[in-house]
């Protein structure tokens, strides 16, 4: 693989992107009712489909660079190689994305923290100096508006909602929390674009993620004290158990059948 | 020399296989045709990003366009700039209603995150009242909305504006 940082940072976007997209196909088939059911399955097309796009610039830049370095005859990487032929340890998403569904509640809080973020990342990365992923950010980031009122909305239905919701929420939050001080923390990959304007400098966001979280969260009246302290690692490979468990079922066909299409 | 109309309407014949009343070319799906010398370029851009229907869009463009003789076809996909509801046809937005689809509003009212927004007005497409509601603002495609008329009592699609 190559070692290059933009490579690396279109993966990291990319295993965002399909983690949490398979996370919530997960749940498809078993909502709590339809409609949500479907809203929550159309947000993880809309995310695996953000996820090819940045697993082709990704391939497209790794055999680029494999060409210039003469390394002639290796296969080529392609998108579903990247998906479906990596272990742990190479995925580079945030530990927020990987983390088992729960209830309902933790699905909704999970989708609501990771929707903000993208909203404001996909703004700002519109602007990037690298032309393929400026052109991704515009895309996707009219669907994430819609997940973000969508998540946003659950979240208050159901923290303002009854005692047993709330109380759902709240363990949601404890659960949670922890994992959000990483989509603000840069990788070593995400220093080295930033200062050329090719990646989203994560400290121009955090203010406007922080506002918008702490306006929901207030209204769902789950805006009490919380630990200051954050749990990493994601972005350099080191994943919490959850991870596996999610590649051990997604990846199960090709890794059986190599290469097999239907 | 081949004539830049007339991939247009052959291209008129291509339709979306979830909504088979609109072309490719009523959803605003085809951004530019470019005829150089033999070759043919075709430069489309997808609804949304997870749409499964693209791969068959852009099979069934290159057989319409084969069996006409035209061999020499390059598809180029664009993201930017985003597609739209906005570049939806007159034509297709009336060929939706007539299907029994609620054609997207023009406003872009929804196209914001602001939280607990008033539903836009959708004129229910089979008694016509505005008296409807929305039931999901996800429906069965990424496309589209679920909606309900409340003086006919009817479930219907509207093709949400994007």
């Amino acid at each position: 693989m190559g070692i290059h940082a933009l490579p690396i940072y279109a993966l990291h976007l990319a295993d965002n992107a399909l983690v949490l997209g398979h996370r919530n196909s997960e749940w498809t088939g078993y909502g709590p009712i339809l409609e949500q059911d479907i809203a929550l399955s159309n947000i993880a097309l809309d995310q695996i489909g953000q996820a090819r796009y940045l697993y082709q610039h990704a391939a497209r830049l790794m055999n680029e660079g494999a060409a210039a370095q003469g390394a002639g005859g290796v296969t080529p990487v392609t998108e579903d190689s990247l998906a479906y032929g990596r272990d742990a340890w190479d995925f580079r998403n945030c530990l927020l994305a990987e983390q088992a569904n729960g209830d309902w509640g933790k699905t909704i809080l999970r989708q609501f923290f990771f929707s903000a973020w993208q909203f404001f990342f996909y703004e700002q990365l519109q602007h990037s100096r690298d032309s393929e992923l400026a052109a991704i950010a515009e895309k996707s980031h009219k669907e994430v508006i819609y997940h973000l009122r969508w998540s946003s909305e659950w979240v208050i239905r159901l923290g303002d909602g009854t005692a047993e919701s709330h109380s759902r929420m709240g363990k949601a939050m404890d659960d949670l929390w922890k994992y959000t001080g990483e989509l603000f923390s840069p990788a070593d990959y995400e220093r080295k674009l930033s200062a050329p304007g090719i990646a989203v400098d994560l400290a121009v966001i955090r203010p406007l993620w922080e506002e918008r979280v702490q306006e929901v969260l207030m209204a769902a009246r789950l805006g009490g004290q919380r630990s200051d302290w954050m749990q990493t690692g994601g972005k350099q490979g080191r994943h919490t158990e959850q991870l596996g468990y999610l590649l051990a079922e997604m990846q199960f066909l090709q890794r059986a059948y190599p290469n097999c299409e239907w | 020399m081949v004539k830049n109309d007339t991939i247009w309407s052959l291209l008129e014949t291509v339709n979306d296989p979830e909504v088979p009343v609109l072309s490719v070319v009523d959803l605003g799906l085809i951004r530019e045709v470019r005829v150089n010398n033999e070759e043919l370029e075709i430069i489309l851009t997808p609804t949304y990003s997870g749409c499964p229907a693209m791969d068959l869009i852009r099979m069934s463009i290159r057989m319409t366009l084969l069996e006409h003789g035209y061999e020499n076809v390059k598809l180029t996909t664009v993201l930017s700039p985003a597609w739209t509801t906005d570049w939806m046809s007159e034509r297709g937005k009336e060929k939706l209603k007539a299907y029994g689809i609620a054609p997207p509003l023009p406003s872009q009212q929804v196209c914001r995150p602001a939280l607990f927004q008033r539903e836009e007005a959708i004129e229910c497409p089979h008694c016509h009242s505005y008296h409807t509601m929305r039931i999901s603002e996800f429906g069965s495609t990424a496309c589209k909305a679920l909606y309900r008329c409340k003086d006919c009592g009817e479930p219907f699609d509207y093709f949400k504006c994007h």
